[in-house]
């Protein structure tokens, strides 16, 4: 008949469904809302069914309060900080949650220790006696705390990066891939020995090491490649989750879990292909630049140009093409870009927007920030859809975008870069560039685009030279 | 260095190899620019017009003279011999198919680089002459049709009685068929096209055309009835060109295999089965034309009234256009051959663009055949080329199927033996997350770029799941559990609330115009 049991199992599996159909809406504009509504209802369905069992297990007064408490203090937090964020800092917000995941899963990793390994007489250590599944659980324990802690530090060091809290650069130290390859061996070690006898101490070497595991596999990643790591993060998060639900034995977790995983880790592959990156090497960590080259090479002079001068520029344009990166995101100057837009528009001007694959520093950031300053997202067009257009195009804005413009990528074969595919704006009839100074990218690579005949400078804070445009713009 | 632009000696050339605005430009490389009086004067570039833009104009021996000479076509054995020893010619050539002229040019010690021999990577596009006149051909080709046509282009309900618009068949979908695919619609006329390369169908939707499908039987081959396959596949393809010929107005064949013979497509029952009155315009007349009946620069018309244009000089019909093209091209060309821009023109023989072109190079007096060079990695991105069916069966590569069917079996191998020795619970919960995984990565297979940030923080909110475990553990007796999953429920429940709030957010930004 009708049990708390089966009926939490059953409502466990309508929520995983439901989980699947949001990941599937959200590939889709259309189907986008629909699909976080489905979330948010799997998630209620999943929530009280286990609510319920926790309560049919005779769970004291003191628990449940905590419970309430806890979930009411989180829900409070998290809706708080939802509505708050700007959605130039949406990286770090996204990246601090995926921490969240992650201790999250090192905390039910060391209660799963506490509940079997750490105290044999109990009912549950019996059960799996009876089994022969104690060291299956062990290993479990083991495993989830891993991948928790990786996935923990990991997106701590992100967001410390992302939030510009510590330097970006990538952290290299002395045989990086050989401490990386020695802490998964000891990892592998420890697991066994763990499996034949359960001590804490061991726990807690584990815990350490992938908490300074995951510390360096992000440390050593420059802040340039974020993108890629953001969404690394994400997998690894659901593969926390899904270690957990092995722990638990609760198939809701795995599935979970295994769907955030491995949708995680396919999108982080469609961008390491954007960017021409090995995947086995972004998962490995570490695959930020090897070498800065020398800027020895002399590119020649750059020209600059005045705000007064591109506003004639744009006003004469019969086509333009806006290719933004993180630099927008920076000086927030998304809103007086959306304003520039639409007042080319009324002028009968083309204006378009051509988004790089690993643009700002989270997938899809530029399209977000776009759509916030209403860009309508029908003329925000990505790489592959843009890139041939730009020799039938008289003028290209480069807004804060440095190594994604950057023709060194497509002509230079000794290029750090080379070989990433590249917004070819070069090949535009003229190229205004927005830049705060000459400094180089993200990827320490100077940019021959802005030395070209047909490049232009304009120097200063995006947010406030895109203002000055609008209000030069002859009537 | 000085550059020389000779007038074109072939009979009916109207092209030019540099306009006043690209011989200015060539000048601002450091250059020293002379053009051969009359050079220009079917192209609209009158002598005068060089003189204002500050070039001079000279006679053949001035023009021949020069350190650099850059034409049209391939120079003719005399115009060879007027080169001086160690001088650079550059223009097309054709060096594959014309041994006899690399020859020549090795004799006569000169650096010969053929515009013709650009790769076709992306970044030698600027300087591709092949695409810049099969552009303009495709557009005079309709031009041509139009102006044989009897009817008009456009569909129109008049007092005086429906028109309907006229019906257009391009084959190939290649610059040149893009172009007339872009200037036929333009003018009104529903334009059908095809392409052996489905790819391409977006290219022919982008320019208003209709791309036509060929239904075959079954697509996917195996190895053993892979002729078999290609046989069927080539008559559902003949049968449709058949069928589409009859039924257009105007008929535009661009089809054509590098160093072969252009294929025929159209043949005599299908032109018989035409309409009086129909055009027929065979691009790959020069090559032996796609069509039955093509005569090679000739206008034929058939006992059934059927016109068949076999015109070779479509780009030069255009000479003005053509030679702006062809000279913004060599700009192009001398901007990478002088990276100074002081007027010296280097060759970088490492650099595969430069290395492409060289026909024969010239050294210490006497030159060396260079032709032809190793062949060059294309770029990521593929480039629009006419091809036809006969190079277009695919061929999967035995080794990468084999060696992925090898891997699978591997994983397939060791997965089995882990799972094997898994207790039978175990198992169960290795089933659901197997399966898990798959869905998951099937299931966002296809997300739009624009979604990856959302997509992300939803399944931030999703794997905040974790919930779930932390509530089960709350309820434990022992404090020190109840304490770490408080704190686990807590960090999780800003996760599911904070993560799927954000996505609202978010999503509620995205806006069509």
């Amino acid at each position: 008949m009708f049990e708390i049991d089966t009926a939490s199992s059953a409502a466990y599996i309508v929520a995983a469904l439901l989980f699947i159909l949001a990941l599937a809406g959200l590939s889709k504009h259309e189907t986008a809302k629909v699909g976080n509504t489905y979330g948010i209802l799997g998630m209620a369905i999943a929530l009280v069914a286990t609510i319920g069992l926790a309560v049919d297990r005779d769970i004291d007064t003191l628990p449940l309060v905590l419970l309430v408490v806890a979930m009411l203090l989180g829900a409070a937090i998290g809706l708080w900080r939802a509505r708050e964020v700007e959605m130039t800092g949406m990286p770090e917000l996204i990246a601090l949650l995926h921490s969240f995941v992650g201790l999250a899963a090192v905390l039910v990793g060391w209660n799963g220790y506490l509940e079997v390994e750490d105290d044999p007489g109990s009912h549950h250590a019996a059960v799996l006696e009876a089994q022969d599944l104690l060291g299956v659980h062990s290993a479990e324990v083991f495993i989830g705390v891993f991948i928790g802690a990786v996935t923990f530090t990991g997106s701590i060091v992100a967001f410390l990066k992302l939030s510009a809290r510590i330097k970006s650069a990538p952290m290299t130290l002395p045989g990086k891939n050989v401490l990386n390859l020695g802490a998964l061996a000891a990892f592998a070690g420890l697991t066994v020995w763990f499996v034949i006898d359960p001590q804490l101490w061991l726990l807690v070497l584990v815990t350490v090491l992938a908490l300074l595991l995951g510390w360096h596999l992000v440390a050593s990643i420059g802040g340039g490649d974020m993108p890629v790591v953001v969404s690394m993060l994400n997998s690894y998060s659901g593969w926390a989750a899904a270690a957990s639900g092995f722990l638990l034995e609760n198939d809701l977790l795995i599935v979970t879990g295994a769907l955030v995983g491995s949708s995680g880790a396919y999108l982080s592959y469609i961008m390491c292909q954007a960017m021409n990156r090995s995947f086995i090497s972004v998962i490995a960590g570490g695959f930020g630049i090897e070498a800065p080259t020398g800027a020895d090479t002399d590119y020649g002079e750059h020209k600059e140009i005045q705000a007064v001068d591109a506003a004639d520029l744009l006003a004469d344009a019969s086509s333009v093409i806006i290719t933004p990166g993180y630099g927008m995101a920076v000086a927030q100057a998304q809103y007086p870009v959306a304003e520039l837009t639409s007042k080319l528009r009324a002028r009968g001007v083309d204006v378009r927007f051509g988004i790089h694959p690993v643009a700002g520093r989270l997938p899809g950031h530029m399209n977000v920030l776009l759509a916030e300053a209403k860009v309508p997202y029908d003329i925000v067009l990505e790489m592959d859809e843009i890139n041939d257009d730009f020799p039938e195009t008289d003028v290209v804005l480069v807004i804060g975008a440095n190594d994604t413009v950057n023709p060194a990528a497509a002509e230079d074969p000794t290029s750090p870069i080379a070989g990433m595919p590249v917004l070819e704006v070069w090949n535009a009839k003229e190229v205004v560039v927005f830049k705060r100074s000459m400094a180089t990218g993200y990827a320490g690579v100077q940019n021959p685009l802005f030395f070209r005949d047909n490049s232009r400078m304009l120097f200063g804070d995006a947010k406030a030279k895109v203002d000055e445009i609008i209000h030069s713009l002859p009537n | 260095m000085r550059i020389g632009i000779p007038r074109e000696s072939k009979a009916g050339e109207t092209l030019v190899a540099a306009t006043a605005k690209t011989a200015n430009q060539l000048q601002g490389l450091g250059y020293d620019v002379v053009v051969e009086s009359g050079a220009g004067a079917l192209a609209d570039q009158a002598d005068e017009a060089f003189t204002e833009a500050g070039v001079t104009v000279g006679s053949a021996d001035d023009v021949w003279g020069a350190d650099v000479v850059v034409k049209v076509n391939a120079p003719t054995a005399e115009e060879i011999g007027r080169l001086r020893r160690g001088a650079t010619i550059i223009s097309m050539m054709a060096p594959a198919r014309s041994p006899e002229l690399v020859e020549q040019l090795a004799a006569a010690g000169v650096t010969a680089l053929a515009m013709d021999a650009v790769p076709r990577i992306s970044r030698a596009q600027s300087m591709d002459v092949l695409s810049s006149m099969a552009n303009v051909a495709g557009y005079r080709a309709v031009v041509e049709a139009a102006h044989e046509f009897g009817r008009m282009f456009t569909g129109q309900v008049t007092a005086a009685g429906k028109m309907p618009p006229a019906r257009v068949f391009v084959v190939g979908a290649g610059v040149a068929g893009l172009a007339a695919i872009g200037a036929a619609s333009a003018m009104g006329a529903i334009v059908r096209a095809f392409d052996v390369r489905p790819e391409v169908a977006e290219q022919v939707e982008s320019l208003g055309g209709q791309f036509v499908e060929v239904d075959f039987e079954s697509e996917v081959s195996t190895d053993g009835y892979a002729r078999e396959m290609t046989a069927e596949q080539e008559q559902a393809t003949a049968a449709m060109y058949d069928e589409e010929a009859r039924a257009a107005d105007i008929v535009i064949t661009t089809a054509l295999i590098p160093g072969r013979p252009a294929p025929k497509l159209i043949h005599e029952d299908t032109v018989a089965g035409m309409r009086p009155g129909s055009v027929i315009v065979d691009m790959a007349a020069a090559n032996g034309g796609n069509c039955a009946g093509t005569e090679t620069d000739k206008r034929v018309v058939t006992d059934h009234g059927v016109t068949i244009l076999g015109y070779t000089d479509l780009a030069g019909r255009l000479p003005a256009q053509t030679s702006q093209l062809y000279g913004t091209n060599v700009v192009n060309l001398l901007k990478l051959l002088t990276p100074e821009k002081d007027g010296e023109l280097t060759l970088d023989m490492d650099d595969v663009v430069q290395r492409g072109i060289t026909v024969t190079q010239h050294r210490d007096g006497e030159a060396e055949v260079m032709w032809p060079p190793p062949p060059v990695q294309v770029s990521a991105t593929p480039k629009v080329v006419d091809t036809h069916p006969a190079d277009k069966e695919e061929k999967k590569p035995k080794l990468t199927a084999r060696g992925r069917l090898m891997s699978v079996g591997i994983a397939a191998l060791v997965l089995f033996g882990l799972i094997a020795i898994s207790p039978p619970p175990l198992q169960e919960r290795l089933t659901v997350f197997a399966l898990a995984i798959v869905i998951g990565y099937y299931v966002i297979g296809n997300v739009h770029h624009a979604l990856h940030t959302p997509l992300m923080s939803v399944t931030n909110a999703i794997s905040g799941i974790i919930v779930v475990g932390a509530l089960l553990q709350i309820g434990d007796d022992s404090t020190p559990i109840m304490l770490l999953a408080f704190v686990a429920t807590l960090l999780a429940s800003i996760n599911v609330f904070g993560g799927f709030a954000v996505t609202r957010r978010m999503l509620g930004l995205f806006t069509r115009s």
